[in-house]
């Protein structure tokens, strides 16, 4: 595409790439430096691997397993309250890990709903407890997105399409293989790698449902590696393992992958076609499967933090009060990178650039951090760079999920308007402004709510490196428990939830308001 | 940009207090917590020293050593309050700490003297259970349960060391055996104290490790005698938290008055209800009711700092092996 009308993407695109690889390879640089330079494992860590590949594989495939027929139900039906919906079933994977488990146990744990109603129907408990519920926990989280990411698929199919395909009667298994399938072929690869990657480097999920030692996985090692045996090397070692494993799962899905044109359509709003009968029982069974799946643990959370809500210490709303700050930031940090790097990825004809976004997400927070530690504190007070790493790093793990909605959306945008536009002399900032940016709308707005909502509940490496007034609301909460404080930190889990959700929102809004 | 009005305000109140010399104490997070003893004791100490003490927190005892020794030399702090005798051995071979002039009568169960580390509060190890359970009386018994509890990791939580610890003192060579029997009743493995202690509350397991003195919480803070440890024959491991001077700080004559300010009664009257630990010394006004009323168990275990650093490995094999069956 010589005459690719988006010319901030051409050198900026790049940049931003180069930006991020030179983040993450000079922090695991001063890690393996300051640890002697040698890399090593210690006897445990193969079994980690094993345990972390396993357990994200099997996440990964029931994740999007499940997630096509939900998004294929909630595609081609209409109902009030759908767009509702819809927004609610992505609750679960902005919530931060350690409030979406204790929901989670709340429903599932020994005491929990489902355990009081099989005991009550005299059946026996079910354990949430070991590597299933690991990977249970990692299907409430990636669920929504792997639904979501395809969902956006099917709605990005013109809606003529359906129509033509419903006036000729066409049968469900021919729509399927005319239609649906090759938007499953483009999308599902790459939700795939994306939930294995954020599966690689699950922590607190593995800790506290894992059951014991035998779920260890890479990052918890990595964790010990820095807190027990402060053995630098072997934290480097196994960071770079972690790398490795995302960029080949990112090679299957994206360079294999070749990616497929699409029709120009007419960009009305979806109407909705669908085979009645039997398969609309079928879809209602699913869509309310999936709801009570994914939000009863949500419900679990308002009803326990609730009463403590509103007498939440003062501290507690000073910490959301400098966590929205730091969402704000972060998003501000990721929309510049994730931008013209959407440009340059959708301009070429592979997405080698969308790796790169996905290591991102793949590289510990905890090497991250500690390697930045290392190479700011010979030379300044890193508690005063709080605010620009926090936001970087929040900025680096939103990316893929930013790049995964752009890249489509913009692949669209450049085969419909990139000659037009380029005829008509609408060129770089112009093109951006009049073209790109509004048509893109929806999926700013959903990668910017998503960044916000995540930054908002993430604990990472602020724990690392914030001096002790600028305490963001997961810490705080943190904090509360750790002060045996469970009623209030039940409050501020709420209270989190509730921020994270709005500021998707507010976002996600944004984004749909221009149709 | 209100953080940039922060951080311009915080730049003149410390050019306003300009001439007070700083006192900088790296300490674990809980402590500096609005719910911890920080800023009572930052309150009590800045009366008296005329100076600006300030806290820097990081994590856990474990990952305020990691800190310690990402910074070397070049650290910041003056004084590292927090780490435990387990942790002690690790931090003296950094060389970082300087020695101590304290002479004081401390007053825990067993005889304490380390010329680098300074104690300040100190705890038994328990399983906390509801009042109504059947109690075991041992680990053998409790081994021998159907209890479900849950405990934390000894690689990223200092009770989950103690535990290990524990469970070594006071069965040698058959700790094995130990915890084999206890692997079936491990619900989970949690990363630290408050996930664990929160899964107990929630109902999901019938005990959790924590401290002797958590009973006092809840008699204390919440009027509640439904939470009680369970006292073993065998006896309990000890948790000792100290504190040392770093021995590059730039204030070394105010960190010696810290460490003394932290054994009078200013700190140590803070510590029962605010880090619900039992004070190294206590204080003149005695200990608050809910302490009082507390069981003493039989037997205090503990072993000497290097003896901990020498066996934590082989300790920590044999619980990886046991519970990876």
């Amino acid at each position: 595409m010589a005459d690719s009308p988006v010319a901030i993407g051409r050198l900026a695109g790049p940049a931003a790439a180069l930006f991020i690889a030179l983040l993450i390879g000079s922090a695991f640089a001063a890690v393996l430096w300051r640890g002697g330079g040698d890399l090593s494992l210690g006897p445990s860590d193969v079994a980690a691997l094993r345990f972390t590949v396993l357990q994200a594989l099997a996440s990964a495939a029931i994740s999007v397993a499940l997630a096509i027929p939900i998004a294929r139900a909630l595609a081609r039906r209409s109902f009030p309250g759908r767009a509702l919906l819809v927004t609610l079933l992505g609750a679960p994977f902005i919530l931060p890990v350690i409030v979406a488990v204790l929901g989670l146990i709340a429903v599932f744990g020994r005491a929990g709903w489902a355990n009081v109603a099989l005991g009550a129907a005299g059946l026996p408990p079910l354990s949430i407890y070991g590597a299933h519920g690991v990977v249970l926990a990692h299907v409430f989280f990636n669920l929504p997105l792997a639904t979501r990411l395809i969902l956006q698929g099917w709605d990005a199919v013109p809606a003529e399409r359906f129509r033509l395909a419903s006036a000729l009667g066409l049968p469900p298994r021919t729509v399927f293989a005319v239609l649906e399938w090759p938007i499953l072929a483009r999308i599902v690869p790459g939700a795939f790698a994306l939930v294995f990657a954020v599966c690689l480097t699950s922590f607190a999920v593995a800790l506290i449902l894992g059951g014991g030692p035998r779920a260890t996985t890479l990052e918890l090692a990595i964790y010990e590696a820095f807190r027990f045996e402060f053995d630098l090397s072997r934290a480097a070692s196994l960071s770079l393992i972690q790398l490795a494993l995302a960029s080949v799962a990112a090679a299957l899905a994206l360079w294999l992958v070749p990616v497929l044109p699409r029709a120009p359509g007419l960009g009305r709003a979806p109407q909705r076609f669908a085979p009645g009968g039997w398969r609309r029982i079928a879809d209602a069974g699913i869509i309310t499967l999936a709801a009570a799946f994914l939000l009863l643990p949500i419900a679990a959370l308002i009803l326990r933090g609730a009463p403590a809500l509103l007498s939440l210490p003062a501290p507690v709303w000073q910490a959301a009060g400098t966590s929205v700050q730091i969402a704000a930031l972060s998003t501000a940090v990721m929309l510049a990178l994730a931008l013209p790097m959407t440009a340059g990825i959708a301009s070429a004809r592979s997405g080698q650039a969308e790796a790169v976004g996905l290591l991102g997400l793949a590289a510990s927070p905890l090497t991250i951090g500690t390697g930045w530690f290392i190479l700011l504190h010979p030379r300044t007070d890193p508690a005063a760079w709080t605010l620009v790493i926090t936001a970087t790093v929040n900025a680096m793990m939103a990316l893929p999920f930013a790049l995964r909605t752009l890249v489509p959306a913009m692949r669209d945008v450049l085969a419909n308007h990139a000659r037009l536009a380029a005829s008509l002399g609408v060129v770089g900032p112009r093109f951006w402004g009049v073209v790109a940016l509004p048509l893109l709308r929806p999926q700013i707005g959903f990668a910017a709510g998503l960044c916000a909502a995540l930054s908002i509940g993430d604990l990472g490496v602020v724990a690392l490196f914030a001096a002790p007034d600028q305490a963001t609301l997961p810490l705080q909460m943190a904090r509360l428990m750790g002060a045996y404080r469970m009623e209030a930190a039940a409050g501020a889990a709420l209270l989190l939830m509730v921020l994270a959700f709005t500021a998707f929102w507010v976002f996600d809004r944004w984004g749909r308001a221009s149709a | 940009m209100k953080h940039l009005l922060t951080i311009a305000a915080t730049l003149a109140a410390t050019t306003a207090l300009g001439d007070a010399p700083v006192l900088t104490v790296y300490t674990y997070d809980s402590f500096v917590s609005d719910w911890g003893p920080g800023p009572q004791v930052e309150a009590a100490f800045e009366a008296t020293c005329g100076c600006d003490l300030q806290f820097v927190a990081a994590g856990d005892g474990a990952a305020l050593l990691s800190r310690l020794r990402l910074e070397g030399a070049r650290t910041a702090a003056d004084i590292v309050l927090g780490l435990d005798t387990n942790l002690t051995a690790a931090a003296a071979e950094t060389g970082l700490f300087a020695p101590h002039s304290l002479d004081v009568a401390y007053d825990l169960p067993v005889a304490f003297n380390d010329p680098l580390f300074v104690p300040f509060d100190w705890g038994y190890f328990a399983f906390m259970m509801n009042a109504d359970a059947e109690m075991p009386d041992s680990m053998t018994a409790l081994a021998a349960s159907d209890l479900k509890i849950v405990i934390q990791d000894p690689r990223s939580s200092t009770p989950g060391l103690g535990l290990l610890m524990w469970v070594k003192t006071a069965y040698g060579e058959d700790a094995p055996t130990i915890w084999s029997g206890l692997a079936d009743n491990v619900l989970t493995v949690t990363k630290g104290w408050s996930e664990a202690y929160g899964l107990f509350l929630e109902g999901e397991a019938d005990a959790v490790l924590s401290y002797t003195t958590s009973q006092a919480y809840h008699a204390i803070a919440e009027n509640d005698d439904s939470r009680v440890f369970a006292p073993f024959s065998e006896g309990h491991y000890m948790q000792i938290e100290v504190a040392g001077k770093v021995a590059g700080s730039d204030q070394p004559e105010l960190a010696d008055a810290f460490l003394a300010f932290m054994v009078s009664d200013g700190f140590q009257s803070v510590i029962p209800t605010t880090n619900w630990m039992y004070p190294a010394v206590t204080p003149s006004t005695g200990l608050p009711q809910g302490y009082a009323a507390l069981p003493l168990p039989d037997k205090a275990l503990i072993l000497p700092a290097a003896e901990a650093a020498a066996i934590r490995d082989e300790a920590l094999e044999e619980w990886l092996t046991a519970l990876s069956q």
